[in-house]
């Protein structure tokens, strides 16, 4: 049993000094489409850490840097919609599946974990692309997120203009990252 | 089997307790940012006066505000609604700082050009700040009485006032917010048996937000060292902001009717506790002009 136990503690201590890749670029973008108007929102300001040995992959976002077209629209969106001051934050903490690092190119991939999203955290899967170009390695996924399931409500006056649910899409850089 | 729950189990602990490590390294690695406060009130307008937002670069907002009679004139007057003020107005944002405004009012029949710069911004992160500054200044010429009407040689200066104000807010939390109005009042003409030529006042105003589109506003300004024989008094007004996507309504009771800095701060004839209450309302759309890259 204390073999047992000993052999999975190394294990981890091995397993958690893998390589780990930062994000140098990041662009998360999310898409509404509703009757009255489409919401396009850029944030480039984003924080990534990939483990490539164990796929381990941790986002952090910050909501207040999504950019729209309107000011108003970031108003909004901050104040009566994500409630920025309450939860400045969302975050993914998971692991991707599906690919092999010496391969190279360009791979199908899964990611699966916990993304949290105004204060909810749901556990989700979605399909992406690994590309490996030199000693970056570049991720992509495009999904859908539904309102409802983070608890985000959209006003009764307001319906047409926001949709139930907007397509988030995710293109990130990584570059090896350098132990102080 | 025991042995192997217990694998299991330790082997999810040992996950999650590294994943949670991945995800706290993140934010070591992160960079500290300046958060800046938004919303700190729905409006450029509080009741009758200013507060420290500006519009965003290339916003362009119509406000259109509204005073009626005073409420004492009773069922005669239609407790007010029998009358009416209006001031229509104009403000753009040149940069998310700087703004610039122009409006005309019927009381006194004055035309007003403003400017209002946020000097300092409340924000924690990288940079704290615990409070916004904006600079306000105005200048309103009043066009009544006409020449011909005027008991006196009436000159274009006579007819100028000019405002300066420091308005100085805190948002404490996503519900409430407060803030501080210094402000002083030249006018170039002033019947000195009753006013001075400048004037100070110190407003304290604030914004209580009930939920989440709906928000209640209060302001008063308090006029210092005013002459004896001043027929005016301090303005002093409540209000509830309404937001509905691009506009805001601002429904206000008040003693002032007046929608200037000269006429609510200096002019302000009604009693509030003697029911020289003004029901009214301030529309506020907001257009985008120049969209953000």
């Amino acid at each position: 049993m204390k073999k047992i136990i000993f052999l999975i503690l190394t294990t981890c201590a091995i397993a958690a000094s893998g390589q780990k890749y930062i994000a140098e670029k990041s662009l998360v973008v999310f898409f509404s489409k509703a009757s009255v108007e489409d919401i396009t929102a850029k944030n480039i300001q984003s924080n990534s850490i990939f483990d490539v040995e164990t796929g381990e992959i941790a986002f952090s976002i910050p909501i207040k840097e999504f950019q729209f077209a309107k000011s108003l629209m970031k108003e909004h969106f901050n104040e009566k919609y994500m409630e920025t001051e309450k939860f400045p934050k969302s975050t993914f903490q998971g692991i991707i599946t599906g690919y092999q690092i010496k391969d190279g190119g360009t791979q199908s991939v899964k990611a699966s974990g916990k993304l949290m999203i105004h204060g909810v955290t749901k556990e989700i899967d979605v399909p992406g692309t690994l590309e490996v170009v030199g000693n970056k390695v570049l991720l992509k996924s495009r999904f859908i997120v539904k309102l409802e399931d983070y608890s985000v409500t959209r006003p009764q006056l307001l319906w047409k203009n926001i949709a139930e649910q907007v397509e988030v899409s995710l293109d990130f850089t990584f570059i090896p990252h350098e132990k102080k | 089997m025991k042995r192997n729950s217990i694998f299991f189990g330790l082997m999810i602990l040992s996950f999650i307790a590294k994943s949670q490590d991945l995800l706290s390294e993140l934010e070591k690695e992160a960079k500290p940012t300046i958060n800046y406060t938004g919303s700190t009130f729905k409006s450029t307008r509080l009741i009758n006066g200013q507060t420290i937002e500006t519009k965003g670069k290339g916003e362009l907002e119509f406000i259109f505000a509204h005073r009626f009679g005073a409420i004492n004139t009773g069922l005669y007057g239609l407790f007010g609604l029998d009358e009416a003020y209006t001031r229509l107005g104009l403000e753009y944002g040149v940069t998310d700082r700087l703004g610039v405004g122009v409006g005309r009012n019927s009381v006194d029949k004055t035309m007003d050009a403003y400017l209002r710069y946020k000097v300092l911004r409340q924000s924690s992160g990288a940079r704290n700040m615990p409070f916004t500054l904006t600079a306000f200044g105005i200048a309103a010429v009043r066009t009544t009485p006409r020449k011909e009407d005027a008991t006196y040689d009436i000159q274009l200066e006579d007819r100028m006032s000019y405002t300066g104000q420091l308005l100085i807010a805190r948002k404490f939390n996503s519900m409430f917010s407060f803030q501080l109005m210094p402000s002083i009042v030249h006018k170039n003409t002033v019947d000195r048996t009753m006013e001075k030529n400048d004037q100070v006042a110190m407003g304290i105003g604030g914004r209580l937000r009930v939920s989440r589109s709906v928000s209640l506003t209060t302001e008063y300004y308090y006029r210092v060292d005013v002459p004896q024989g001043n027929p005016y008094y301090n303005p002093l007004g409540f209000g509830i902001d309404i937001e509905t996507g691009g506009h805001v309504f601002q429904l206000v009771m008040t003693n002032s009717r007046g929608l200037t800095e000269r006429a609510y701060l200096t002019e302000t004839a009604g009693d509030f506790f003697s029911g020289d209450i003004h029901l009214g309302f301030n529309i506020t759309r907001t257009f985008q002009i120049k969209k953000k890259k």
